[in-house]
Parts: C-alpha cells; sequence; structure tokens
C-alpha cells in the first residue's frame, strides 16, 4: 500500500501566552478553540466563508494597530495573540451593546451569554427626550414557509452567503442601501414569491437572531407556545431523493415544529432543499 | 443565456438604448476590451465576467430616466448576467442613484452641507435653486470648497452633468510663483491640449523612465522619500517595488480620483487644469510596475475633471503616448476611466476596487494588501493624482534634487486646500514644512471677523487646532507630534462667529451617512455618536458620562473598525472636545 499521508506544514502562535499549533491555513479563531479559548463569533458560521464584519471575535495581535478579526485571519509563525485584554473586551462588549441599542435581539440566544459576560447594557444610549434609531419595521409573512423580522437583523451577512455563493447560488437577496439604512433585500424589495427565492431555507439556516423563522416557529412564538425546552431532536434521512442529506427533525407536542441539517454533515453541510427543508406536512398526514 | 431569475417588468426603449451605448462606448476602450476578454475566460463565479459593467449601465439608466427603475435592473442584470438583487444592492449604495420615481423630470441641484459651505451659507444657495424651480438635493462635500457654497446639477433625460462654477475661468491664488513645482503648469499649459503641454516639459519624464528602466525608476522614488499624499502617507516607493515584484499575472495601475474627503480639492484642480501630467505619471508607474493596466476611478461630482481626462487619454494615445509601446518606452500601456456615483466611502483603495468591480463600495479586510490582492484580486499600484504628480521631478532631476525641498523626513512639496475664513481660499503649494501661520498668511489671512477660532486640519477625517498651532511646521512628522494631521491636505479656517457645535454635529452626521454599513463598530459607532452630539446640543451641555461614552464609542471605532472611515469618524469631534471648541463654549 502506497503512503497517502500529506504533510501538513504547522505553524506555532503564542494565544495569551500559550504555545498553539495549528495547520497552515488555520485562522486566528480556529487557533483559539485548538487552545480551549471561547470566543465569541456572529457572522462566522463553518459552513461559509467568513466576512468578518460584525467584529466581536476581534483580538489583539502584536504589531498591529488595530485589533484584527479572529475569524479571518491566518495564524502566521510567531503570532503573538491577546484575547483577554481590556482592549479586546472593550471591543467585544461595544459592539454587543451597539446592536443590542439598534436591534432587537431578544432570540439571539447564543448573544445572551456574551452580553452578560461582558457587561454590555444596550440601554445606555439616549434617553427619554431623545431616543435612539433603531431598525424598526414590520414583519414581512408573505407565505407559509418562513418569515422575515428585519428588526432583528444584525446584518451578518449569512443569509446572502447561504443564498448565494456560499451554498444556494440563487442570489434572490443582497445587501441594499447603506450605513444604518443598509438592510437585506431582494431587488425593490419584491416579495419572496415575486423574486429569485427557491425556498431552500438555507438562509433560515444560519439566521443567528432569529431574524428569518420558520412560520411554524413564528405561529407558535406569536401566541406563546414556543417551548424549546419540551422540544425533542431526531435525526433521519431525507426520503424525497437519494442525495442522502441529513435532516434535524424537531418536535414539540408531537408535530415537527422546523428542520435543520448538522452543518458538519458531509453531504449537506448544513443546507438543504425546499422540500427536507419545508416538505414534512405529509408526515402528519396533512 | 441567463440563469437569473427576473421579475416582470421590462426596461423602456430608451432606457435599454442608453445602457446599450454605455456598454458599446466601455467595451471597445483599448483597456476594457482585452480586460473583459481575459476575466470572461478565466471569470470565477463570484466575478460574473461582465460585472464591473455594471457602474456605467447604472450611470446610463440613472441618467436617461433620472431614477433606476425596476424594469431598467432586469435589462442590466440581463445583458450583464448580474443577479437582480444584487444590482438592486449596488444601485441603492451611492447618492447620485435613485430607486424610486423622481417627483420632477428636471435636473438635480446638489448643494453641499459640509463645513466650508455650511459656514458660507448653503442655505441661502439653496434657497435661491428653489426659488428658480430647481429640485435642491442636500448632500456632502463636493470639492469645490474654495468657491463655497457648493454646487453640481445632475442631468436627467440625457442631459449631462454640470457644475456652474466651471463656467467661470480659473485661477490659481499663486499663479506666477517660480518655486510651484506641481502647479507649475496650471494657468501656463493649455489642459485641452497636448501640443501646449508638450511644449512645457509634458512627456519628458515618460522618455526619460524609458531610458532608465524599471529598476532605475523604482529605485528614484524610493530615495525621493516620497509617500502618499492621501492621508495614510505610505512610501510610494515601496508600494511599487511591492506590484513589481508580482510576477505571472496582470496587474494594474489605478488613480485613486475619487478625493471626496470634505475640504478637498487639490486632484479636482490637477485633473481639470493638469490632465496630460495624471496620464504621464500613471504610465510611469505602469512603466515602473509593469502593470498594462491603467484605471482612473474618479468622482461622478467632477464632469469638467472627467471629460479633460478623457479627452487627454484620447489625445495621448492618438500620438502614441498610450497603448502599444507607449512613448517608444517599449512598454505596453493603456487607461480607462471609471465614474463613481457619490459615496464618500469609495475612496478607501479597496472599496474602490469593489465599485469599479460592480460591487457595492464595501472595504476588504486586510492583509492580504492591494500589491498582491488588488482590482479583480490582481497585484495593483493605487495613487492619488497629487501623489503621481510628484514622480515627474523626481524622473526629470532626481530623487537628491527632489529632497532639496521640504524635511529630511517630509520631502517635496504639499498641496494644500485653503478654504473657511481666508482672504484667498484655494488651492496652494507649499514646501513641506512650512508653518501653518505662514501658510493661512500666504492665503490672505483670516477673513470673516478676523479673529481666527480653529482650523480644521485633513478634513471631517481629521481633527481641529486653535490659534496656538500657527507656528506648526506642517510636515508628517510634526503634525504626527502634535497629534494632528495634513489627511489629504485640507487646511479650512473659522473665526470666532462660526458656531462650531453646528459644525462639528455635521462633521458627525457626515459620518453617520458615508458609513458603508458593513462593520458594526462604524455603522452603529457613527450614529450613536451623531445622537450623543445632538443630545448635547439641544441640551447644551454634555454630562460627564456622555462625554465618556463619546470616548468609549471612539476606542471601538478605532481598535474594530473594518477601515479608516470607522477609525477616524471620532477624530474631529474628540479634537473639538479637547480644544473646548464645543460643550464647554458659552451659549451664543
Amino acid at each position: 500500500m502506497t503512503d497517502t499521508t500529506i504533510t501538513e506544514t504547522a505553524v506555532t502562535l503564542t494565544i495569551d501566552g500559550q504555545p498553539v499549533e495549528v495547520a497552515e491555513g488555520s485562522t486566528i479563531h480556529s487557533a483559539c478553540v485548538e487552545a480551549g479559548i471561547e470566543t465569541p463569533t456572529l457572522c462566522w458560521a463553518e459552513n461559509l466563508t467568513p466576512v468578518n464584519v460584525c467584529r466581536v471575535c476581534v483580538v489583539e495581535l502584536e504589531g498591529s494597530r488595530a485589533l484584527v478579526p479572529s475569524c479571518s485571519r491566518q495564524a502566521e509563525e510567531g503570532m503573538v495573540v491577546q484575547t483577554g485584554t481590556p482592549r479586546v473586551r472593550h471591543s467585544r462588549r461595544m459592539v454587543l451593546e451597539f446592536l443590542g441599542s439598534g436591534v432587537d435581539l431578544s432570540q439571539a440566544d447564543d448573544l445572551h451569554h456574551w452580553m452578560k459576560a461582558y457587561g454590555a447594557d444596550p440601554d445606555r444610549y439616549g434617553d427619554e427626550d431623545h431616543p435612539v434609531e433603531r431598525v424598526e419595521e414590520p414583519v414581512k409573512v408573505q407565505d407559509e414557509l418562513y418569515i422575515r423580522d428585519y428588526s432583528k437583523c444584525v446584518l451578518c451577512y449569512k443569509c446572502v452567503e447561504a443564498c448565494g455563493d456560499d451554498a444556494q447560488h440563487t442570489f434572490a437577496i443582497a445587501v441594499a442601501g447603506r450605513g444604518f439604512d443598509a438592510r437585506i433585500s431582494t431587488e425593490f424589495d419584491v416579495t419572496l414569491p415575486d423574486s429569485a427565492c427557491v425556498y431552500c431555507g438555507n438562509c433560515v439556516g444560519v439566521c443567528p437572531t432569529g431574524a428569518l423563522q420558520f412560520k411554524t416557529e413564528y405561529d407558535l412564538r406569536e401566541v406563546g407556545e414556543w417551548r424549546p425546552e419540551d422540544q425533542t431532536v431526531t435525526r433521519t434521512v431525507c426520503s424525497y431523493c437519494g442525495v442522502g442529506c441529513n435532516l434535524d427533525l424537531h418536535v414539540q407536542d408531537e408535530r415537527i415544529v422546523k428542520v435543520t441539517s448538522p452543518s458538519d454533515h458531509s453531504v449537506t453541510s448544513g443546507h438543504l432543499c425546499i422540500k427536507g427543508r419545508f416538505g414534512w406536512q405529509y408526515v402528519h398526514g396533512e | 443565456m441567463t440563469d437569473i431569475y427576473l421579475g416582470a417588468d421590462r426596461a423602456t426603449d430608451a432606457e435599454a438604448a442608453a445602457v446599450d451605448a454605455a456598454l458599446r462606448s466601455r467595451g471597445v476602450d483599448p483597456v476594457v476590451r482585452p480586460e473583459t476578454e481575459r476575466l470572461y475566460t478565466s471569470g470565477t463565479a463570484r466575478r460574473r465576467e461582465r460585472r464591473h459593467f455594471l457602474l456605467p449601465a447604472l450611470h446610463a439608466l440613472q441618467n436617461e430616466a433620472g431614477w433606476i427603475s425596476p424594469g431598467g435592473i432586469n435589462y442590466v442584470a440581463e445583458v450583464l448576467d448580474v443577479p437582480p438583487a444584487e444590482a438592486f444592492g449596488v444601485a441603492t449604495f451611492y447618492d447620485l442613484f435613485r430607486t424610486e420615481p423622481p417627483a420632477h423630470d428636471g435636473d438635480t441641484f446638489h448643494v453641499c452641507v459640509d463645513a466650508a459651505c455650511q459656514i458660507a451659507g448653503y442655505d441661502d444657495l439653496a434657497a435661491s435653486v428653489r426659488a428658480a424651480g430647481g429640485h435642491v438635493h442636500l448632500g456632502p462635500c463636493l470639492g469645490q470648497c474654495e468657491r463655497a457654497p457648493a454646487l453640481f446639477v445632475q442631468g436627467a433625460g440625457g442631459r449631462p452633468d454640470h457644475v456652474p462654477a466651471d463656467d467661470e475661468p480659473f485661477e490659481l491664488p499663486q499663479a506666477g510663483d517660480e518655486s510651484l513645482r506641481l502647479l507649475r503648469r496650471i494657468g501656463v499649459a493649455d489642459p485641452e491640449s497636448l501640443e501646449s503641454y508638450l511644449a512645457h516639459g509634458g512627456y519628458r519624464a515618460l522618455r526619460r523612465a524609458g531610458e532608465m528602466g524599471a529598476e532605475a525608476v523604482l529605485e528614484a522614488v524610493a530615495a525621493s522619500g516620497l509617500s502618499g499624499r492621501g492621508g495614510a502617507a505610505f512610501p510610494t516607493g515601496v508600494k511599487w517595488r511591492a506590484v513589481a515584484a508580482e510576477t505571472g499575472r496582470p496587474k494594474h495601475v489605478v488613480a485613486n480620483c475619487d478625493e471626496s474627503e470634505p475640504g478637498t480639492f487639490k486632484d479636482r484642480i490637477v485633473m481639470e487644469q493638469d490632465p496630460f501630467a495624471v496620464i504621464e505619471t500613471m504610465t510611469i508607474a505602469g512603466l515602473a510596475t509593469g502593470a498594462q493596466n491603467g484605471w482612473i476611478y474618479i468622482r461622478g461630482e467632477y464632469p469638467l475633471a472627467t471629460a479633460r481626462l478623457q479627452g487627454a487619454i484620447d489625445a495621448a494615445r492618438a500620438a502614441g503616448l498610450l497603448g502599444k509601446d507607449a512613448a517608444g518606452t517599449g512598454h505596453d500601456f493603456d487607461i480607462a476611466i471609471w465614474r463613481g456615483a457619490g459615496a464618500y466611502i469609495c475612496g478607501e483603495e479597496t472599496a474602490l476596487f469593489n465599485s469599479l468591480e460592480g460591487f457595492r463600495g464595501e472595504p476588504r479586510n486586510k492583509p492580504p494588501f492591494p500589491t498582491t490582492h488588488g482590482l479583480f484580486g490582481e497585484p495593483t499600484a493605487i495613487n492619488n493624482p497629487e501623489t503621481l504628480l510628484n514622480v515627474l521631478d523626481i524622473i526629470l532631476e532626481g530623487a537628491d534634487a527632489y529632497r532639496t525641498r521640504g524635511t529630511e523626513r517630509s520631502p517635496g512639496t504639499k498641496l494644500l486646500c485653503l478654504s473657511g475664513k481666508v482672504g484667498r481660499p484655494g488651492l496652494y503649494e507649499v514646501a513641506f514644512g512650512t508653518t501653518l501661520g505662514d501658510l493661512l498668511e500666504l492665503a490672505g489671512g483670516i477673513s470673516g471677523n478676523g479673529e481666527l477660532q480653529a482650523v480644521l486640519m485633513g478634513g471631517a477625517a481629521g481633527s481641529f487646532v486653535g490659534p496656538d498651532s500657527l507656528g506648526l511646521p506642517l510636515t508628517l512628522e510634526d503634525t504626527r507630534a502634535a497629534g494632528t494631521t495634513l489627511g489629504s491636505g485640507v487646511v479650512m479656517a473659522f473665526d470666532t462667529s462660526d458656531d462650531m457645535t453646528d459644525v462639528v454635529v455635521r462633521i458627525a452626521e457626515f459620518f453617520r451617512n458615508e458609513s458603508c454599513g458593513q462593520c458594526v463598530p462604524c455603522r452603529v459607532g457613527a450614529v450613536r455618536q451623531h445622537e450623543t452630539l445632538v443630545q448635547m446640543q439641544r441640551r447644551g451641555s454634555l454630562s460627564p458620562a456622555r462625554r465618556a461614552l463619546i470616548d468609549e464609542m471612539a476606542e471601538v471605532m478605532v481598535d474594530a473598525s473594518i477601515c479608516g472611515l470607522g477609525h477616524t469618524a471620532a477624530s474631529a469631534v474628540r479634537s473639538a472636545l479637547a480644544l473646548g471648541l464645543i460643550a464647554s463654549a458659552p451659549s451664543r
């Protein structure tokens, strides 16, 4: 048998005083994971290209004037990285605070722990006479499959990536407008049925804040019946075609309420098509 | 054939014809045609091979119909193979594009509301335009601060864009001054005549560079100590050397003519009055770096500069000074012009690349840097016109002679944009090391009530200094040591009658409006900073907690923003607070 081992070049860097060895091409973030250092992320996901826009994962890099985004910056030999300095903690706190001051993070469950850890206080901006500008838009309910609530959107670009180059190649949505007025939008904000959307739901799958949500989840939340603690998750294989996508069925009160796919699954990388994502009604005999 | 989903809206015949004409004229361009063919055959999914035609196509739609309609977007999407959602996302990024039907079918009169025009009374200008029936759009700096308040007329119905002040004869305040280097041809050589440029020494430097060879040019530029004149002051020799070292890939020279820093108009005057010098020095940059493609990205509000540069390119090409074996140097080089559409951020070099490529003008994370991953992801030397102009003397008289002007660490001369309350506002050239006070004297001293309150150095991204700084030598090192900056060369004076709170609140609003929105620190931070200052203005005071908050917001913008816009968005505000220009000032 021939030896098929590929020799990977390793680089060694120092994170918080501790030497860490990672494969060349790894990011500082993955080196942090390797070293057991927890790092907040928002716009990063393992199944998407890093866009490094949220800046919540910034770290201090010796020799760099500004902080650097750990999610996209490649680890280099000899780098000296700090993840817990006052500068790092300040920037992370302010990013979380800024987000909380501008959009509704009530369903951004992953962020709550970090906001507490960094002492983010989004309510300290403005006052009674001078309310701050927030993103406030009516929920877009345009079909029975998923809803869009952009008052919860943190502009992490994940949905745009999943709709575009990173998964679906449909390009139904993009960032439109500029600055604080920037929004995820179809062309001229046409409804999803009038757009290129193919309802794969991969945007819903990657949304970290509940801005994109299964209609089933939205409806249950509206009546106060969304109970994640009472839900079970059952892994199965999609029955529609022969590709073999893994599905995680989220079940509450013996009804499927949403479907996801594990992002580390070799077939899907977490992405599905309309049938696997939304086509479960037959299970309930509907 | 496209697999792109398009809605039912269709372009009018006039819209389709306008787009076709724009693409045709762009498509036959000597740089663009081969580049497009190359990109088409090597294109990746993200690049979408003809995507760089998006901006010219959107300009054509806007100019024809007065807005960019759903049918127009669909037409462009179809012919360029760009998803309509992305084309819409690009169209909505720019101030000069509208995606709602206009309430009028006339031209749009853009009136500047930034500092120089603010203290010159832009509201009177706006009122007079409105009284004459013109549709006014209040917007950011138009790069005409020496003739504030500024006006730019955006044509509709196929009418060209127009700046009324361009109809007035141009006068350089230092006309006749023998010491001028960068500005020596202005007012002397005819900017519309290649013969006149040649008669005043034009193209001697390129021919000389051809004799010297690329290596010797790189050495001379490095030895001269020339650094970028846009604000970052990066050594030009290092930049060019890095691009020259890249082999095996097509390379580009980009002239960053998107000058949009409030208070800055130097490159506009250089391009309008000495366009051949920009073309010649870009060609030298191409020779030195081994790049064959030249691109001029110019802000959309500069119609005269655009026309003069195009005229210069056409004349140079006809004379064999561009194209194959340009000027007999043995190097092939040609230049295409791309017009921006109203976005301060597109002056940031990587945002400029994205904009030119047909994407939203959002800055890229660095590294990698443009010298290896610039335009179309390829090695790129990007410089502004002022920086480029210095290369003429460096080639012609040598680095040593060049260094006799200025200081050891800031060699050469600097263009400075004098505006606000000075006797003779305009473009000045002085050797580095001239003091701020001497410069203000040269410009006729303080006008208005004659009592200097503050000077804004470097523009909205710069900082204020007080009257005690008149002895400050204008060099990179001295301004840095004094905690201020030369930035893009803005020197804007305010007298004691100017309401600095109004000025600073507007600077904060400028950043709020101009943030691209990509990263959180800048997108939200610029809004919260502006809100905090508006609150201060209404209350007439700033509580210690709010004062501390401004610093906290500034820190995250400086530390964690992607680009220079966020890094500098709090700079002027903080300097105004430190000088007591706002917050502690007595009520007026």
